[in-house]
């Protein structure tokens, strides 16, 4: 089987390209906009902004979330901030060095071409905030100010407090009722996608679950675009939200739709321990606070010693030994690695000995609490709330804790996968952060992709297809329909014994201890074979109680365990598959004698993206090679 | 932990609802108010029964979906949401009753779980800024004061849960409608359309149904975002200028 993953980057310059494509591009005039309907499933940061911004255009946008409300995305949950080349500091940063950082942060596994259009336009974001009234922090005189993050060592990062996510959604989400307000978009909350509809192998439609009373509908559009967020939930404990699924995209997977590198998963190094059984999610301390606090464990092995009785002598602050140029703010994979390494060796703090401390002590005596409270404030009040201590008068407790995923569905350069027609935006889609996301590039990307990226590509999809919308009664609609209502059915019908938040939790524990921070053969050859067995058990005796027909929380979380049964696997084969060490994927049989990642470009110096095949048989990996022509391809390194 | 625990059942919005009594067993004391339905839940399944229905997302408190009133106060007695509520605040032995955010405004849907697409359609009214993509000046080009950008911060701060008119004897919703108007009013960008946005916001806040501010302060008090009564005062400051201004 063939699968089309050219990319479609534009020929020239890289510092060319996008000025470039955006002039080739096809443009649709006012006026025929309107005569094109555009789905757009996800209204997090990525999708509320591209729903806003077409809407704004004319096109006709239905919009959809499963939340009851566009303003509950999990973007809202993001912290820390939002990068941008504006070199307001003045500290030598450039849209260059953006770019540079975010390929070398990704450890050379992502295309020079798209992440080099991310640092242009991350100066436009930080504009189009200010005048939606983002409330950005500011200086006395008025500025923007900034602050620095892990991988960088110039300060590009926006924020607003410790709630720069919730600023920036609640901004995208402003954008958005101002359309709904004028008609352009028709916004459908608590609805949920439940599959995609392909007609002549375009995607034209989707299938949803209204999650109040269990209406299946269907509806067509003239494309379909995804920004349905991350999979980081496939580790049942991560700090995603708890509706964060990858159930909308592993559907139009099993349509056709590639997924790529769903092996890189990012470990965020600082998150609040594991308290016990009962916990049902991770929440993280901003990376922001690196800047401030700083990273240590005893020296010596099983110390029990309360952290006020270590004198400095016997404190190995680890990051800022082995990292001496970084530090505190050496990257998220690297980080969290070495919190893992130094707890391996049986110097971890806290229950269990999983956890390593962040302490603020010094930068307290410094910049006086007031300082700290003023940037951390809402922080140290979480910490507080969650783990009772006061950081104030000593070090936090972090561990690393699951928090992003780089993978996602392949898209080219038009952000379209390899469905035409599908378009994929924000944290769903795999294309920015290579094998490692930097800090408050997150938030850059879905803004980039919806506000200034999709307005200006989807033109090239839909200018040829004016009119070729189907209506919902094409047979392919009421087939996918068909098969939607009957795997609704078969959930309901299992009425095993056993939960399927267990079932859920075992998967976690599988992927954490088996694909974690770090990977082998010998254990992801192991999770392999356990998870087909434990999907089997969850067709044969989960629990799912009542009926299609009404608000049923049990039924949402059958399908979206289900999902995550069959992914975990792909990210399993992905895992296994790529011989090397880069980034979030750290295989231990590829690594240097002191414990650093060993690349092979050789060899992996690609995209993997899986085709899939059905159930029960093994997906097809394909390739699409990486080259790099403007920088120039070295190891990662921080010290 | 033990605990009796009194909630609120109810299928959907044409059946009647009723409380129901469950035991909480063994609750660990570091368990989050949501994570103690959790396990209440487990055993309902186990128990073939269907689980209580209620609304969560984020659970770190800054989502706005978790809603439930915890002995008749909306978040509980947290100064936060209920679920960064946790149960070292409760007591071996307590009883604990769990009901909905309870307004005319906002339709229950099904157990603790109500709709509040009211608050979406306050905000579609006005609470924006008409800014369209491409067509912004530099950031830096205006400056705005630090105490200004932190003023708009503070009211920006708002999570949208509903509790402010939960909380409130006429069902207000003032407080979540000043924050916005507020925030927008505190900068530069929110000038140009400051009287129309509390016209519009305030006319939907009506039409939706919610009572009007008698000064109760119960707002304040459950707001978990720590929203200061003192954007009810601006919102009524902005409104009436507004007012005056329309009818000119
Ligand atoms: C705690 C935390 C802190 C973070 N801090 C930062 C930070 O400081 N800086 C940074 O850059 N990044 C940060 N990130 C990462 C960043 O927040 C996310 O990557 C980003 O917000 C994702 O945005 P999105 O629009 O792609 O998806 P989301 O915000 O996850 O939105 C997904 C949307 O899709 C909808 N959806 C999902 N599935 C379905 C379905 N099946 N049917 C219908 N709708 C569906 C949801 O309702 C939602 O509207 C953080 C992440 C976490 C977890
Ligand atoms: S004002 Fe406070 S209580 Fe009201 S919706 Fe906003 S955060 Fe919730
Ligand atoms: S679940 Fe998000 S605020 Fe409580």
């Amino acid at each position: 089987m063939s699968l089309n993953l050219d990319s479609k980057t534009p020929s020239g310059p890289l510092e060319k390209k996008w000025e470039q494509h955006k002039f080739e591009s096809k443009l649709i005039n006012p006026a025929n906009r309107r005569k094109f309907e555009v789905i757009v499933v996800g209204t997090g940061l990525a999708g509320a902004s591209a729903a806003a911004t077409l809407g704004e255009l004319g096109y006709k946008v239905k919009a959809f979330c499963f939340q009851d409300s566009p303003r509950r995305a999990h973007s809202i949950a993001a912290q820390g901030g939002i990068n941008a080349a504006k070199n307001y500091q003045n500290d030598g940063d450039s849209v260059h060095r953006l770019f540079y950082d975010t390929i070398k942060g990704g450890d050379f596994r992502s295309r020079e071409s798209n992440v080099h259009r991310l640092a242009e336009i991350s100066v436009s974001i930080i504009d189009h905030c200010v005048a939606l009234g983002v409330p950005f922090a500011r200086e006395y005189g008025g500025l923007l100010d900034n602050r620095s993050f892990g991988g960088a060592q110039v300060s590009r990062t926006f924020y607003a407090r410790g709630q720069t996510g919730q600023q920036l959604l609640l901004g995208a989400y402003s954008a958005l009722n101002r359309q709904i307000a004028a008609g352009s978009v028709e916004m459908f909350s608590r609805t949920e996608l439940m599959d995609i509809v392909l007609v002549d192998g375009h995607a034209k439609g989707i299938v949803t679950r209204d999650l109040t009373n269990g209406a299946i509908r269907t509806w067509a559009a003239d494309c379909v675009i995804m920004a349905t967020g991350g999979y980081g939930n496939v580790f049942y404990l991560s700090t995603n939200a708890k509706g964060s699924n990858v159930t909308a995209t592993y559907r139009a997977h099993r349509r056709g739709a590639a997924f790529a590198n769903p092996c890189y998963t990012q470990i965020h190094p600082t998150c609040i321990p594991v308290a016990g059984d009962h916990q049902s999610k991770l929440t993280l301390m901003s990376e922001s606070l690196r800047n401030d606090g700083r990273v240590w464990v005893p020296k010596k092995k099983g110390d029990t010693r309360p952290y006020s009785q270590i004198p400095e002598d016997e404190r190995d602050y680890y990051l800022e030994r082995k990292y001496p140029s970084f530090g505190n703010l050496a990257p998220r994979d690297i980080s969290s690695r070495s919190a893992k390494e130094v707890c391996d060796e049986g110097r971890g703090v806290g229950p269990g000995g999983l956890g390593v401390y962040l302490d603020f002590a010094d930068s307290i005596k410094r910049l006086g609490e007031d300082k700290i409270r003023e940037r951390y404030g809402n922080l140290f009040e979480m910490y507080h709330q969650i783990t009772g201590e006061n950081a104030y008068n000593g070090p936090m407790r972090i561990f690393p804790a699951v928090h992003y995923t780089m993978g996602g569905l392949w898209v080219d350069y038009n952000l379209m996968s390899n469905i035409p027609g599908l378009f994929v935006l924000g944290e769903a889609n795999f294309s920015d952060h290579g094998a490692n996301r930097l800090g408050a590039s997150a938030l850059m990307q879905g803004l980039a992709d919806g506000y200034f990226v999709i307005p200006y590509t989807i033109g090239n999809y839909l200018a040829p297809h004016v009119g070729e919308r189907p209506s919902t009664d094409h047979p392919a609609f009421k087939q996918t329909e068909a098969d939607v209502r009957a795997n609704i059915h078969k959930l309901l019908s299992i009425k095993g014994k056993r939960s399927v938040d267990s079932f859920h939790r075992e998967l976690g524990l599988i992927m954490w201890d088996h694909c974690g921070m770090a990977r082998t053969e010998k254990s992801l050859t192991r999770a392999l074979k356990r998870l087909p067995e434990l999907r089997q058990e969850f067709w044969q005796n989960a629990n799912v109680p009542g009926e299609n027909e009404s608000l049923n929380t049990s039924l949402e979380r059958a399908g979206r365990v289900a999902d995550f049964l069959e992914f975990g696997e792909l990210m399993c084969m992905d895992a296994l598959t790529r011989k090397e060490s880069c980034g979030g994927h750290f295989r231990e049989e590829y690594q240097t004698p002191d414990g650093e990642a060993v690349r092979n470009d050789a060899e992996y110096s690609h995209v993997a993206a899986w085709e899939y095949q059905g159930e029960g048989i093994a997906p097809i990996r394909h390739t699409e090679p990486l080259t790099f022509d403007n920088v120039k391809l070295a190891t990662r390194s921080y010290k | 932990m033990n605990l009796h625990l009194k909630v609120w059942r109810q299928k959907n919005a044409a059946t009647k609802g009723a409380l129901v009594s469950y035991e909480a067993r063994n609750i660990p004391e570091d368990c989050s108010f949501l994570e103690m339905l959790d396990l209440v839940n487990e055993d309902l399944l186990s128990r073939g029964e269907e689980p209580i229905a209620f609304d969560h997302d984020c659970r770190e408190g800054i989502c706005g979906m978790c809603s439930l009133t915890i002995n008749g106060i909306p978040h509980g007695t947290s100064d936060t949401t209920t679920c960064q509520l946790y149960m070292r605040k409760f007591k071996d032995g307590q009883t604990i009753y769990i009901e909905p955010f309870r307004a005319s405004a906002f339709p229950l849907l099904r157990d603790l779980s109500v709709n509040r697409s009211a608050f979406d359609r306050i905000q579609q009214a006005g609470g924006f800024i008409s800014a369209h993509v491409g067509a912004a000046p530099d950031g830096n080009a205006i400056l705005v004061p630090k105490t200004d950008a932190d003023h708009a911060m503070e009211a920006a701060a708002c999570i949208g849960c509903g509790a402010c008119a939960a909380a409130c004897p006429n069902a207000s919703a003032m407080l979540f409608v000043g924050a916005k108007v507020t925030h927008l009013a505190s900068l530069p960008q929110g000038q140009p359309e400051r009287e129309r946005r509390a016209l519009a916001m305030v006319r939907r806040m009506d039409a939706e149904g919610f009572g009007n501010c008698s000064n109760y302060l119960e707002c304040e008090a459950v707001c978990p975002a720590e929203i200061p009564a003192l954007v009810i005062g601006q919102l009524n400051r902005d409104y009436a200028h507004a007012l005056v201004k329309e009818s000119l």
